[in-house]
């Protein structure tokens, strides 16, 4: 592998941040270990836009007032198509809403637009564009892996997906991964998503009033996948146990409270009594404690520093990191008490960093990131991005299970040809404005391989050219 | 909440989950007793609740173990009886009209070796074929592949991984040369852009070269036609209504079903559908299962449409990665467990029977106290299909496709 400062400065920028911007290579080139350090001690500030958009209760609130009004419209509008008289509507059962036409839905819909959309695409740009603007974007980068790991699905929470890596991820990331943890947990995106929202001991008041008792989902999945990792020794009854502690973990009914409505809450009635066991830790706590008590030592067990330092080195490093790489990161998590930032700057710090090849197959976001940002460009339509990151099998926020986007060749290379599609797209978009040599000479340092830049050269048009380039190992991989 | 009632499970429905994969070559063997075979995987992810699906209406213990939430008989919306002891979910006329017919076997109390819980190892063990979980990045369908002899490429103008596709799922991944089609709304760049690519990565990064070549011969291929691309608006996440799942799962399946009718299309083929994990208001005659459970219907009706003539000597395989728990939990849904059922459907299955050694629903007779105790082992039925429909030899089925399994003996008597 070369050593030069350029070829140095680009793999910085590939493996750690968000692909080379014009000038970004020159600007870290010096010293580029430096500068992802420099990041992680002074992030970029997340764009001063993000005030004006919604937090997740307020999200979640807008959602429950918009259908709430798009139901009342649409019954009018049934009543009036059927000119029916409204007398009628109470001869159904009581709590089951009046039966309402297609027409009277259509009706209600177009008066009555659907936040979901607009809140989702409004954070889906800025989120984007922070991806676009940033020097390296090492952080950025960090915000994406935590936001997979602790993933929730805009298929089931669209209104809340952007606020909940606002609040829960991107303001923990860097911190310690216990509070990242339990703010990621303790999330009504998390508490929805995950099912634990109507969770409740068998013998709560609540459990016992109605019947009804706990939902594992959470529990297992909070085990399985955001702390200790599947097969770590856990059981059955640790899962049970667990379930137990977080009952009554769940949000303030977004029409209940106009000023709290989608706002965590823990609910007292609803929560197990007595003390639960969990890895054979007896917990007494008799309330939200109890929960908390048990991730916080989930987050510092041993098992958990090494799901998690494997997580990072696959996804930032290699598919199949070698061992000695995973556990120097393990010990910087497991010797900071899990400081997220010691454990970024021990990936900064280890040889195999520097030394492993290229070999990552870059996800569709990254790539679609990373070809945008070797334009030039630092703005981005939403609704094209998401779109076509969708098609390349990655929508945002979306992932099809709660183990998030997977991180291997295996599973993306054969979406290659969709992305010749897009790449070919935004080529002839911008074939125009951007020329693929300057792309060569000053934005990668002219660290491609000599087959590209003879495929660049020969190419018909400088769509075709730009395309090419795009397509390229150097473009694909890191 | 309220809200759950427009906001649907994250499972309900994955964009690019109806990919087909599929196999471009004919099986020598079946082929030299003048058959043509087809063989068609559908993996539904998230596990499905096999009591939900086909309700043991004879177990004295049935009614009293899911309550006003069981399937029966004499039920508000009554299950459609299969046999004295076991009846079908309502929403299933299709799959009951084939297993009058005789075109349709369900195997009941079945599941993987696999006896934890994960979704992800549960996925892994049913798609690799291997015991454990994490053993191998590839897949038993594959792997079956490789043991079949080919009589000829039945797509004259390649064979290798085609990839439009998103993800590839585990039971498809291996050596064995495999296409994959996903509904492709953009316009693809032109075949001379293509040809430099190819060319390039054949001097810079064969893997990508690899890669791009099927998908190039995919495309000469021509395209299978007639599927919506629920991308197609550009409004990707947008949650589709119960009526475009339908749509979504009947046109994959219909898809699948043309590709593996045409004389010069693919022979095997495997699609992936999810939304099963229903942890809450499951709804099993009236709402989210029933709802799952009748697309799943709709799309093996649009596979015996589309497939024509072909359905005679097709064998649609569904299979998922275990059971759920047999008591409701908490919040009127079902935890994951581990017995359930898999549905055989196809003109070339012997059909018309329910296939289960019955344990029982007593607290003692459930596995682990808690879920349906599994008395067949799936592999035994994927193994008898694979033998005896496709011909993939016992010797092959034992070792490489199903890894460390001569002690589980190939149900006989599968196929007619």
């Amino acid at each position: 592998m070369s050593t030069s400062a350029p070829a140095e400065a680009l793999l910085a920028l590939q493996r750690f941040g968000m692909g080379p911007r014009p000038g970004s290579i020159g600007a870290i080139a010096s010293d580029p270990r430096g500068a992802l350090l420099a990041e992680l001690d002074n992030p970029p500030p997340f764009s001063e836009a993000a005030a004006a958009l919604p937090s997740s209760a307020k999200a979640v609130r807008a959602v429950a007032d918009a259908d709430a009004r798009r139901q009342a419209k649409a019954i009018v509008a049934t009543r009036e198509e059927a000119k029916q008289p409204a007398a009628d509507a109470s001869m159904m059962a009581e709590d089951a809403a009046p039966k309402t036409s297609e027409m009277g839905q259509k009706m209600a819909a177009e008066a009555i637009p659907d936040p979901r959309r607009t809140i989702y695409l409004a954070e889906a740009k800025l989120r984007t564009e922070a991806a676009l603007q940033a020097t390296i974007g090492f952080t950025e980068r960090l915000v994406w892996f935590w936001s997979n790991h602790f993933c929730v699905s805009a298929f089931k929470v669209r209104s809340m997906s952007g606020a909940y890596e606002r609040e829960a991820i991107r303001s923990h990331m860097l911190g310690s991964f216990s509070d990242l943890l339990l703010a990621a947990e303790n999330h009504p995106a998390m508490l929805f998503y995950l099912d634990n929202l109507g969770s409740m001991g068998a013998s709560s008041v609540a459990g016992i009033n109605r019947n009804k008792g706990p939902n594992e989902n959470q529990s297992r999945e909070a085990l399985e996948l955001h702390t200790l990792g599947v097969r770590a020794g856990y059981t059955q009854d640790d899962v049970i146990s667990f379930a137990n502690a977080l009952t009554g973990w769940t949000w303030v009914p977004p029409y209940s409270s106009p000023d709290h409505g989608g706002e965590f809450a823990f609910n007292a009635r609803m929560h197990q009594p007595g003390g639960q066991t969990v890895l054979g830790k007896r917990y007494e706590q008799e309330d939200i404690e109890q929960g908390r008590a048990v991730l916080r030592d989930l987050a510092v067990h041993p098992a958990t520093a090494t799901h998690i330092a494997t997580k990072l080195a696959r996804h930032f490093i290699a598919d199949a990191p070698p061992p000695a790489l995973v556990e120097s990161i393990a010990r910087a998590f497991r010797d900071s008490g899990g400081d997220l930032k010691e454990t970024a700057k021990a990936m900064i710090a280890a040889p195999e960093s520097w030394t492993l090849p290229p070999t990552k197959l870059k996800r569709p976001g990254e790539w679609v990131v990373a070809m945008v940002r070797s334009t030039g460009i630092t703005t981005v339509d939403p609704e094209r991005y998401t779109g076509g990151v969708a098609l390349l099998g990655e929508p945002l926020w979306s992932p099809s299970s709660p183990k998030g986007f997977p991180d291997d060749e295996a599973s993306w290379i054969d979406g290659i040809g969709r992305r010749l599609d897009i790449s070919n797209a935004f080529a002839e978009r911008e074939a125009e404005k951007v020329d693929p040599n300057e792309i060569i000479d000053n934005v990668l340092a002219s660290q491609v391989s000599g087959e590209v830049k003879q495929a660049v050269g020969q190419a018909e048009t400088r769509q075709q050219a730009l395309s090419l380039l795009f397509m390229s190992t150097e473009f694909l991989r890191r | 909440m309220r809200l759950h009632r427009h906001l649907v499970s994250r499972r309900e429905v994955l964009l690019g989950s109806g990919a087909l994969f599929a196999w471009t070559q004919m099986p020598r063997l079946a082929r030299a007793e003048g058959r043509d075979p087809r063989m068609l995987v559908i993996v539904l992810r998230g596990a499905l609740d096999g009591l939900g699906a086909v309700a043991p209406v004879g177990d004295p213990d049935w009614s009293s173990l899911r309550g006003d939430r069981a399937l029966m008989l004499d039920g508000k919306t009554p299950a459609l009886p299969l046999d004295s002891f076991f009846a079908l979910n309502p929403a299933m006329p299709n799959l009951s009209r084939f297993y009058k017919a005789g075109q349709a076997a369900i195997v009941h109390a079945t599941a993987t070796p696999y006896r934890e819980r994960s979704h992800f190892d549960g996925q892994d063990v049913l798609e690799s074929g291997f015991a454990k979980p994490g053993a191998t990045d590839s897949g038993w369908l594959n792997r079956a592949l490789l043991a079949l002899e080919s009589d000829g490429r039945v797509n004259p103008t390649g064979s290798r991984a085609i990839g439009v596709g998103a993800v590839t799922p585990l039971v498809v991944r291996g050596e064995a040369p495999v296409m994959s089609w996903v509904p492709q709304n953009l316009l693809p760049a032109g075949a001379d852009t293509q040809a430099r690519l190819l060319d390039l990565y054949q001097h810079t990064d064969p893997k990508l070269a690899v890669a791009l070549q099927a998908r190039m011969q995919l495309a000469s291929l021509g395209g299978a036609g007639g599927m919506d691309d629920p991308l197609a608006a550009g409004d990707s996440p947008v949650m589709p209504p119960l009526a475009r799942i339908r749509a979504y799962f009947a046109d994959a399946a219909g898809t699948a079903g043309r590709l593996l009718a045409r004389a010069d299309g693919p022979r095997v083929g495997a699609l992936g559908f999810v939304g099963w994990d229903t942890h809450v208001n499951e709804g099993a005659t009236v709402g989210q299962l029933a709802n799952l459970l009748g697309a799943l219907d709709g799309a093996l009706a649009a596979v015996e449409t589309s497939m024509g003539e072909a359905w005679r000597e097709t064998v649609v395989a569904v299979i998922t990665e275990f059971g759920r728990t047999a008591h409701i939990n908490g919040t009127n849904g079902t935890d994951h467990g581990t017995g359930t059922v898999a549905f055989l459907a196809g003109g070339a299955v012997r059909g018309g029977r329910v296939i289960a050694d019955w344990p029982g629903l007593k607290t003692a007779q459930l596995y682990e106290g808690r879920d349906l105790k599994p008395t067949t082992d799936l592999r035994a039925v994927l193994k008898g299909l694979l033998r005896d429909h496709l011909r993939v030899d016992d010797a092959a089925l034992a070792s490489s496709v199903f890894p460390a399994s001569a002690d589980v003996a190939p149900l006989a008597g599968l196929v007619a």
